[in-house]
């Protein structure tokens, strides 16, 4: 497998990338991120171009790294601009720098050639808007992107693997819509629940007692960005003609899926919600919930990583109706990975 | 449906899946490979 190139990916958090030296691999490329003293972020490749000690090992000067091992001393823009011993500084003395762009809470890196399109970049202002209350967190996965994928197109896996938290019988009893943007490359899955049980995520987060409609609309954008819109209300309680839609509970979840290398993955993910914005037993309460929901999946999906990996190659998977957006989603990226 | 955009419909109470294709063509199956395979066969949709 290869990944996807040319294409925009999240390499960290925006509060994860300040003074030190940030080491993350992505897409099989050793990055070190820090943040420059009037704020810029910078992300270079995370080997001094002399012998590749890790920069991520080393020291700051200003707004310059030293390599920690003999000294080369590197720009924010990857030029070495110092050589221990000599004023001459090799031609090649370089190390790559990556176009960042910072949005939505997030550092998105171009993994890719050239410039991209920084308006290419998915939206997912939530994130980032005083409007609603995020917790977030990133769980290392040992398992390839593109189980990631499957597992979250397909949400009826909350009805077995995530039991007591999210998953009640009705989410896998419930029929989905799938639609492809093929021009825009996004994938959305539709499913809408009716006269429902309210999971105790939602119903302790939410206070809400009793039976509710609960709809899940995925928004995927390939390669990394996937937002899953949460409405819940109480049943019967719908969106106003106007579009008002404000008593009911709105919880946006995303998931930044980005390739580590082949087989591990960066799982980050991010719970934002429109109530009880400054009640902090909510936000502790949607963070460990989530990061039990997220590290359940993370168990199982490591678990199917060692399957692939021992099995014989030419497996054939069964699909059936709740993977159509999976299967979307796959053909997307084999797509994105093909060019 | 707007130009490019490929919808599949799961009916409520049923196992079939109808492939709408954005020229209006439609295609029920209850495989969703193979309703992709129709939907991405535009405009060569095959003669069901």
């Amino acid at each position: 497998m290869v990944f996807a190139r040319n294409q925009w990916y999240v390499a960290a958090y925006s509060q994860e990338v300040g003074d030190g030296l940030l080491a993350r691999t992505i897409c099989g490329r050793p990055l070190v991120m820090y943040r420059t003293r009037t704020g810029e972020a910078v992300a270079l490749t995370d080997r001094c171009v002399h012998r590749r000690f890790p920069l991520s090992e080393s020291n700051r000067d200003g707004d310059r790294i030293v390599c920690g091992y003999h000294g080369f001393t590197y720009a924010p823009d990857g030029a070495c601009v110092a050589v221990p011993g000599q004023t001459r500084i090799p031609r090649t003395a370089r190390v790559p720098a990556f176009q960042v762009v910072e949005q939505d809470s997030f550092v998105w890196v171009w993994i890719g050639d050239g410039e991209g399109d920084a308006s290419a970049i998915p939206r997912a202002a939530w994130f980032g808007s005083p409007d609603y209350t995020t917790v977030r967190g990133m769980e290392p996965l040992a398992a390839r992107y593109e189980l990631l994928v499957d597992n979250l197109l397909d949400l009826s896996h909350e009805t077995y693997l995530h039991a007591g938290f999210i998953g009640t019988p009705e989410v896998a009893q419930t029929p989905i819509n799938t639609e492809v943007d093929e021009e825009a490359g996004i994938v959305y899955v539709s499913r809408r629940m009716k006269d429902v049980e309210c999971p105790p995520f939602y119903a302790e987060s939410t206070g809400i007692d009793g039976r509710i409609d609960r709809w899940q609309d995925i928004e995927y954008h390939p390669p990394c960005l996937y937002l899953l819109h949460s409405r819940i209300a109480l049943t019967g309680v719908e969106p106003g003609p106007d579009g008002d839609d404000s008593k009911a509970f709105h919880v946006e979840v995303g998931y930044a899926i980005t390739p580590e290398t082949e087989t591990t993955t960066h799982d980050f993910w991010l719970v934002a919600r429109d109530f009880a914005p400054a009640d902090e037993n909510v936000s502790a309460f949607l963070a460990d919930n989530n990061r039990t929901v997220v590290l359940q999946d993370v168990e199982a999906l490591n678990v199917l990583e060692k399957v692939i990996a021992s099995e014989p190659e030419g497996y054939q998977e069964l699909s059936i109706n709740i993977d159509t957006g999976g299967l979307a989603a796959r053909r997307i990226l084999r797509r994105q990975t093909a060019r | 449906m707007s130009a490019g955009r490929l919808r599949v419909e799961w009916s409520p109470g049923s196992d079939r899946l109808t492939g709408i294709c954005h020229c209006g063509a439609q295609h029920t199956a209850e495989d969703p490979s193979e309703i992709w395979a129709w939907l991405l066969a535009h405009p060569d949709h095959p003669v069901t």
